[in-house]
């Protein structure tokens, strides 16, 4: 392994045991700002250290050692005292579980829960799970989600003392409640990956500032929920997305839509473990809006195969995702898979049936329109479409792309 | 942990006649509390119209005619639950049968001024 590599392996360890520790400890005192306070020190020094000493057998161990120290200089003093004392002994508990076990008990489920809590402000779940079951500084966080340190900060700590005072519970949900709550945690993880990116025609767009953070959430959500289809669903989702990274913009930063994209330069194990997981997925035989939009990304990979696109496939993939959530972006996907598949027509009939009110600031809307009406001849209003996507996006290279259009 | 269910009516719904449906449903959700002995306290309020308003300045009283503000919406009722945690009181929020014309604003009580009252039970 390169040392980079390396560095990574043992950074998602650290963040694996930093995650499960913030888990146990808020999991029983409620209050989640508490428990990251009281590692933050410990996780900053083995992410420092744990490169040039290795990482220590039990890490978790290593880290609650090193956070104990700090909840015991904190306990001897009288203003901290009643704040830090109960997690000194939820400390020495989690101690004595450790001793016990071999392994240490992963609640993060029940934090994830938490983070993507209804009662939880939306624009605040993703930026929460980032920190605390990843351990991500809010800076970063704040850069990915393009507001200002001092702001995110404060809707972070907002919502930890929301779950603290307002006594949100640490519980898996019921059964009777899974689907609607587990929706939450999926929609929470897939805006981590797609914070910073201003979706353009497909998945083929910008920044990605937080897609690694993203597949690792994915990651662990489908190990503490196996059984879940809906997870296995996203992180395919994400992967095939990711698989595409190196060949969505030219040497010279051009962009390059999927449908042209080299797949020579598409990450072919990134490929197959997202086809692993859709796979494990569909036994489940429960269909959901992140498995059917793997599979529309599982088609578009297969082009690497057979050189072809499905487009037929496609359409109907769309039809059932337009049926399950109308989102405007499964519309406008419908709509490119209907011309796609031979009838431009059709395609164009049905992007101009969205209304209005929803289409007028929607970049991928107007490139769509864009390229249906050249197709059609229709020159003039080609232009005009190409030049209004070019508007409504922060992204340089497809900017470019799209002005280039418009000017043929 | 105790919650206070906050229950808002407009001013029209305050003004309507009473179904007997609504009466009959409200006294049953009122039942389900107490069997399941969550119930602390609850009532619901008259209209807006008959509130009084009194305040102290410079230690002289004021007292006025009409509610604090006017709004478009009204406390019409409230309940106080002790429930373990938020999910419960959301459950007991959503059973209360205004929840499904009006919304309901759940909200745990601080609990600093009155938590010697020897109604309250040890948390």
């Amino acid at each position: 392994m390169s040392e980079s590599a390396t560095d990574a392996a043992i950074e998602a360890v650290a963040r694996n045991a930093y995650g499960r520790l913030v888990a146990y400890l808020a999991a029983r005192s409620g209050d989640v700002a508490g428990a990251e306070d009281a590692l933050s020190d410990a996780f900053g020094a083995a992410l420092h250290r744990w490169p040039a000493d290795g990482v220590p057998q039990k890490p978790e161990a290593w880290l609650l050692h090193a956070a104990r120290n700090r909840l015991i200089d904190a306990a001897r003093h009288a203003q901290v005292r009643k704040k830090s004392e109960p997690l000194l002994q939820l400390a020495s508990e989690a101690e004595e579980v450790m001793t016990m076990h071999p392994t240490f008990p992963d609640e993060r489920l029940k934090l994830l829960f938490v983070c993507a809590h209804p009662a939880i402000d939306l624009a605040v779940r993703t930026p929460l799970m980032l920190q605390t079951v990843l351990g991500l500084a809010a800076a970063r966080i704040a850069s990915a989600f393009l507001v200002s340190p001092a702001a995110m900060d404060r809707r972070l700590v907002r919502a930890k003392t929301k779950i603290r005072e307002a006594g949100i519970p640490f519980r898996v949900p019921d059964p009777a409640e899974w689907d609607e709550r587990v929706v939450y945690v999926l929609d929470a993880i897939y805006s981590a990956y797609t914070a910073g990116w201003e979706s353009a025609i497909d998945e083929g767009s910008t920044h990605h500032a937080l897609a690694g953070e993203a597949i690792a959430l994915g990651r662990t959500l489908v190990q503490l929920m196996p059984n879940e289809p809906e997870a296995h669903g996203l992180l395919a989702l994400m992967l095939h997305c990711e698989a595409r990274r190196a060949a969505r913009y030219a040497r010279e930063g051009e962009f390059v839509p999927l449908d042209q994209q080299d797949p020579a330069l598409w990450s072919r194990p990134t490929i197959d473990e997202a086809e692993k997981h859709l796979r494990v997925a569909s036994a489940f035989k429960r269909m959901g809006r992140y498995q059917l939009e793997a599979a529309i990304q599982s088609i578009h990979a297969h082009r690497a195969v057979t050189g072809v696109i499905d487009w037929k496939e496609i359409a109907l993939l769309y039809e059932g995702l337009v049926r399950l959530a109308p989102t405007i972006g499964a519309q406008v996907g419908r709509a490119v898979a209907f011309a796609e598949s031979g009838d431009v027509s059709a395609g164009l009939i049905a992007l101009d049936a969205i209304p209005a009110s929803r289409t007028a600031n929607y970049q991928p809307w107007w490139a769509a329109r864009a390229h249906l009406l050249r197709r059609l001849g229709r020159q003039a209003e080609a232009c005009g479409a190409f030049e209004r996507a070019a508007s409504l996006t922060d992204d340089s290279a497809l900017r470019a792309y799209l002005l280039e259009h418009a000017a043929q | 942990m105790k919650y206070i269910l906050l229950v808002h009516h407009s001013k029209d719904s305050f003004e309507a006649p009473k179904d007997p449906a609504d009466a009959a449903a409200g006294r049953a959700y009122g039942e389900a509390l107490h069997a399941a002995g969550v119930f602390v306290a609850g009532a619901g309020l008259v209209s807006p119209q008959n509130a009084t308003t009194v305040s102290v300045r410079d230690g002289k009283r004021q007292v006025q005619d009409g509610p604090y503000a006017e709004t478009k919406e009204f406390l019409a009722g409230f309940v106080i639950i002790e429930v373990p945690n938020l999910d419960a009181a959301l459950e007991w929020a959503a059973r209360n049968p205004s929840a499904a014309r009006t919304s309901i604003e759940v909200r745990p009580l601080g609990g600093f001024y009155f938590a010697a009252a020897p109604s309250s039970s040890a948390r």
